[in-house]
């Protein structure tokens, strides 16, 4: 009897560790667009995305995956490129380096050419070691960390980390926000303590005055009330946030709590925080966010696309969104450039198109005229939005 | 000054809400002689509970503590008849690894049914912050009931060891199972109490806890399940003042160190200090020396 049960509970334990496992990669993740129209023009490119449909980033990764269907359904409309229609699979990474790994692993099964990903730096940097041994083409939307970009097969559509880090020194320090400022950062994660460390090299040269700099780490993200009561007693005008929208949801609610009112500053990580279940989007009134994109931007392109997306997805777009969307186009302008075929390798592809980069420009939502160097980075004006009544305005 | 008080009470609110997780571990460990890891994942089901049951189902704060309590206990329960108790008589360390397991058992179930997504906890505790010398220190609701639940507890639980019959068969199979057993005192039974009320406190803690901060995910019982173990080793383990005596000085030691020290070496602070005691007062600062009789 003792037996039989020891038993059940091993098996009980089992079968509970493999249901863990089944729902890190839920099947609604892939998804499929467009493959309809892939009948009549035999063969197709078939383009991957990876990034976290689940988990604490989940937010960034639905944004990407559903920019990337509005782009590839415009672009297979249009005739696809250079002829051929594109067929698309998503696969989640739960903003885990080992899954992205493995979910680019389950896109090459299935025939992928050319990646669109990852959305969030950690996986990035895990997933370019394996494009770089296929010498796959790979362009990020939103991957910040420098070596995400550090083979000559990976390219980017957003800034550096160290790009947002001097480039929100020389915003606050070009429209005198503050000159006393408090930092709060999270010192395990690269994305995270490079922003800071550039920052701080830049304050100097603006004025800035940092006179606290606070960190915290993944084990201790959940208690900051020391971490503010410190910022508040150093009489900081302006709280610099680059984090991710979790903490810094968590950050904006204890804060307020003690009568801590700065003003925010955050980078791209900040976005998302509007969308954080329960959270209360008073506290994140005037908040300030290093960002290319605001939806709510007058020009055509940008109207359509939050058009399209709002009828679509019943959500207004993000950054990350925009960056998704015109990484759909980079790589359409990329491979016409190139004169790629779906009949060319991996190999051959990943080749003619890194040579390409080099030569485009393209006009996307997140700036026009953008190029790009040899090394993967981007090069385009920075923007700054504030949220004002719970939506984003450009400034 | 006054922000010194602030680190200190929010410190010692901390330390109360490990000191209410470490009783658990602390009383498990002086009776059933193991350490039950799956403790700080009770917690987090725990706030899962009153998390669906008022953002579900609408129930009243006081309800959905009360809803917690009785899942978890009935879960401590259940763990202990089906995990642990066929293997009683089995080395100490298939009881440890066992315990691991159930551990990572209910962060994949919770996993499966709640998702990753980090839930934000609406506090349940309604009470105003108290501001003391024009905002220079606020105590938050939450701070104060952490600390009043605390020693709440702490004088319930040490009346009832003392006072009540099954409390004083608490103290007997701690001391000697055989003995006890012989003495008529149904063992079994009280290791399924203890777990029953570990439990119970656990959910409490759970409550405390995602109500001073409001974030909920599989592994939110994690961290603060291993830093409340410290605090029952630090204090001694077995010794329930010593579990309470333990917490709050974690608490205000890992809110001290981050605000004089480093923010970032806290966690390294904290358990640095659980070597240094160890090498120096290997029981824990109230732990009992047990002289091996030859």
């Amino acid at each position: 009897m003792k037996k039989a049960v020891s038993m059940m509970l091993a098996l009980a334990l089992v079968v509970g560790t493999l249901a863990g496992c089944g729902s890190s990669a839920p099947a609604e993740s892939s998804s499929e667009a467009a493959t309809e129209s892939t009948a009549e023009a035999g063969a197709t490119f078939k383009i991957g995305g990876i990034g976290p449909i689940t988990g604490g980033a989940a937010v960034y990764g639905t944004a990407v995956k559903n920019a990337q269907e509005i782009a590839v359904e415009e672009i297979n409309a249009a005739g696809g490129i250079n002829g051929y229609q594109i067929e698309l699979k998503f696969e989640d990474d739960e903003h885990d380096a080992e899954k992205a790994v493995n979910a680019y692993n389950t896109l090459k099964d299935w025939g992928m050419q050319v990646l669109m990903g990852t959305v969030t730096s950690a996986p990035c940097v895990a997933v370019a070691e394996k494009t770089h041994e296929d010498n796959m083409f790979q362009i990020t939307p939103s991957g910040t960390s420098v070596p995400c970009v550090q083979y000559d097969n990976a390219f980017r559509v957003c800034f550096s980390d160290p790009n947002q880090g001097s480039a929100s020194a020389i915003y606050m320090g070009t429209n005198k926000l503050a000159s006393k400022v408090a930092v709060i950062y999270d010192s395990s994660d690269v994305y995270s303590s490079g922003i800071y460390e550039n920052f701080a090299a830049e304050a100097k040269n603006q004025g800035i005055e940092i006179v606290v700099a606070e960190s915290f780490t993944a084990d201790n993200k959940t208690d900051f009330t020391i971490q503010l009561q410190k910022a508040k007693d150093s009489g900081a005008e302006l709280l610099f946030l680059p984090i991710y929208y979790n903490e810094a949801a968590l950050i904006l609610k204890q804060a307020d709590t003690m009568g801590f009112k700065p003003i925010i500053f955050g980078c791209d990580g900040l976005d998302g925080i509007l969308a954080v279940e329960d959270f209360d989007k008073a506290l994140a009134e005037d908040v300030m966010l290093l960002t290319p994109f605001a939806a709510d931007a007058e020009d055509e392109a940008t109207k359509s696309f939050v058009g399209k997306f709002n009828e679509k997805y019943n959500d207004t777009p993000n950054q990350f969104a925009a960056d998704a969307y015109d990484a759909m186009y980079i790589i359409k302008a990329a491979m016409e450039e190139a004169n790629c075929t779906p009949d060319m390798s991996v190999d051959e592809i990943g080749t003619a198109m890194i040579e390409a980069m080099k030569t485009i420009t393209v006009d996307g939502l997140t700036g026009a005229g953008m190029t790009w160097t040899a090394d993967g980075e981007v090069n385009k004006a920075p923007k700054a939005v504030i949220i004002k009544d719970g939506v984003y305005k450009a400034m | 000054m006054s922000s010194f008080l602030s680190y200190l009470i929010t410190g010692i609110s901390l330390g109360s809400v490990y000191a209410i997780i470490a009783l658990g571990y602390t009383m498990v460990y002086g009776i059933a002689k193991m350490l039950n890891f799956a403790h700080g994942d009770v917690i987090m089901v725990g706030s899962y509970i009153a998390f669906l049951a008022v953002g579900a189902m609408g129930l009243p704060p006081i309800l959905a503590v009360i809803l917690a309590v009785v899942v978890c206990t009935t879960l401590g329960i259940t763990i202990e008849k089906i995990a642990y108790k066929p293997l009683r008589t089995a080395s100490p360390l298939a009881v440890l690894i066992t315990a691991i397991g159930v551990s990572y058992f209910l962060q994949n179930m919770a996993l499966l049914i709640f998702g990753a997504n980090t839930k934000m906890f609406t506090s349940l505790i309604s009470i105003d912050a108290i501001n003391i010398g024009d905002g220079t220190v606020v105590v938050t609701g939450e701070t104060l009931v952490t600390i009043l639940a605390c020693i709440f507890i702490m004088v319930c639980l040490t009346l009832f060891i003392n006072k009540t019959k099954a409390g004083q068969a608490m103290l007997a199979v701690s001391e000697d199972k055989g003995a006890a057993e012989l003495m008529g005192i149904n063992v079994n039974g009280t290791i399924s109490l203890t777990f029953a009320i570990g439990s119970a406190l656990a959910a409490i803690a759970g409550v405390l806890l995602c109500s001073a901060y409001p974030t909920l995910t599989p592994y939110t019982g994690s961290m603060p399940g291993i830093k409340a173990f410290v605090a029952a080793v630090f204090g001694g383990i077995g010794s329930i003042p010593g579990a309470f005596i333990g917490g709050i000085l974690l608490g205000v030691i890992e809110n001290m160190s981050k605000a004089y020290i480093s923010s970032q070496l806290s966690d390294a602070i904290v358990f640095s200090v659980l070597i240094i005691v160890l090498l120096v007062k290997p029981t824990g600062i109230l732990g009992k020396k047990i002289h091996e009789k030859v």
